[in-house]
């Protein structure tokens, strides 16, 4: 089948490849581009280890054709340190204790993102509901909700 | 999983996506949010031979108001729907649904005109349009034309919409005051499809009777299912407890569930006749406090 060309942003950088348009977003982050921090954990759009961030929204990437992203900004986990700083939420996750076998984490981290910068107060039962899309089979959850307020609390004196 | 090859084509006005659909014929599938079909075709359930993505097409992502009606476009994404301030005030029922549909993540994606082009009765906005008695534009080569949800889920998987329409629009009266409405569905967890849903619309007179009532009944049947004899059954009638338990109990006898790994038949036609009741009581209250 013809390949197509598409233009991506991916993390600040821009990427001309010409792709088959059955390719899902996920293999073509990991396997065309070798950014392999988004996991792909179900594939059937069920876990959410392979949420990246499209144009400000949370998306399942084994879920979008790579083609969909044509001409759009994706973020993924590895572009959410800059300069040597992490990210809040990746802090949060440090300091709370947020992960354990951290293969959820990715896809918790960049829903996170994409939450936290529509409501960066959200309340306990908020965040439950934001991250109902992302299975974490550790920790309970608990961690990863103090990981949240954690950053949130950052984000909010920082002016994030 | 790696969906079968196919052809993609993205084009940039309607009228585009209209005659590439005349073209291409009924081997050729939209694609809008993707949420349903892209994991059918990952599943090879679905191998369409052509994508006519209409993602790139402008102006079809809106929720207005005008001529008394709520107009919601063929890219709206749940998300959106979710978070419309209109939607909340005067549409609770609406918020009902897009809360309980897949995860947060889908609905950042999925679109709210897809979830009833996909034709399943297993989706959530089929049962909430039946009981508000929404109207869906379809656009193909003619130009315009409106379907009564009522006449848009003819079978399984199957809408009123021919090969070369587009769903372009849904549209919604304004509930008259002392209106009311209430969505639930019970779900094994967040994500699932319901083992039962109902949805319910009721306008209420001067008198506090039951004016007009729409209820509507996702996944217990072939297609979604408006449950008629409940809904007239209601009609000018004081909406107590007595009268709310027989309206349930009608909507259940309307319903046709199979077993399946979700329950028994009976298990959901009792689920049914539950969740009728208090989908009732609360779009009464909403009624009553003005919602």
């Amino acid at each position: 089948m013809a390949k197509v060309p598409i233009k991506v942003t991916v993390n600040g950088v821009e990427h001309s490849t010409d792709i088959e348009p059955r390719l899902l977003l996920v293999h073509y982050l990991r396997e065309t581009l070798r950014l392999t921090g988004t996991h792909i954990g179900c594939d059937t759009s069920h876990c959410g280890a392979c949420t990246v961030v499209m144009d400000g929204r949370a998306v399942k990437s084994c879920t979008v054709f790579a083609v969909q992203a044509d001409g759009r900004s994706i973020t993924t986990v590895e572009g959410l340190e800059q300069d040597g700083q992490l990210h809040p939420l990746q802090d949060g996750f440090f300091q709370e204790h947020g992960l354990q076998c951290g293969y959820c984490t990715p896809g918790m981290l960049m829903t996170g993102v994409a939450f936290l910068k529509s409501n960066n107060n959200p309340s306990d039962d908020e965040i439950r509901h934001a991250i109902s899309g992302n299975l974490c089979r550790c920790t309970g959850y608990v961690n990863i909700i103090k990981a949240y307020q954690y950053a949130a609390q950052k984000m909010r004196e920082g002016g994030a | 999983m790696i969906p079968r090859s196919f052809e993609y084509f993205s084009p940039t006005t309607l009228d585009e996506a209209i005659a590439l659909l005349h073209k291409l014929g009924p081997d050729a599938k939209l694609l809008s949010g993707g949420q349903s079909l892209i994991p059918m075709m990952k599943l090879r359930l679905v191998s369409p031979e052509y994508i006519v993505d209409i993602n790139r097409i402008p102006n079809l992502d809106y929720i207005s108001e005008t001529d008394g009606h709520l107009r919601i476009g063929a890219l709206t994404r749940e998300h959106e729907l979710e978070s419309s301030e209109v939607v909340k005030t005067r549409f609770p029922i609406l918020s009902d649904t897009a809360k309980v549909i897949a995860d947060p993540l889908v609905r950042s994606q999925a679109t709210v005109c897809g979830n009833l082009a996909h034709g399943d009765p297993a989706n959530d906005h089929p049962a909430t349009m039946l009981a508000l008695g929404a109207t869906v534009v379809a656009t193909g080569a003619k130009g315009p034309r409106e379907i009564p949800i009522a006449d848009f889920f003819p079978g399984l998987f199957t809408t009123a919409l021919e090969p070369e329409e587009i769903l372009t629009e849904i549209r919604i009266p304004f509930p008259p005051p002392r209106s009311g409405g209430a969505y639930l569905k019970l779900e094994r967890k967040v994500g699932d499809f319901a083992t039962a849903g109902v949805a319910v619309q009721i306008t209420l007179d001067d008198a506090g009777a039951c004016k007009n009532a729409g209820i509507g009944l996702t996944n217990v049947g072939m297609t979604p299912i408006k449950a008629t004899q409940a809904e007239a059954f209601l009609n000018g009638k004081q909406l107590d407890d007595a009268t709310i338990q027989q309206a349930a109990e009608l909507a259940a006898s309307e319903s046709q569930p199979m077993d399946d790994i979700r329950g028994s038949a009976d298990y959901k036609r009792d689920l049914v006749r539950v969740l009728t009741a208090r989908a009732l009581t609360t779009a009464l209250g909403r009624a009553k406090g003005g919602a």
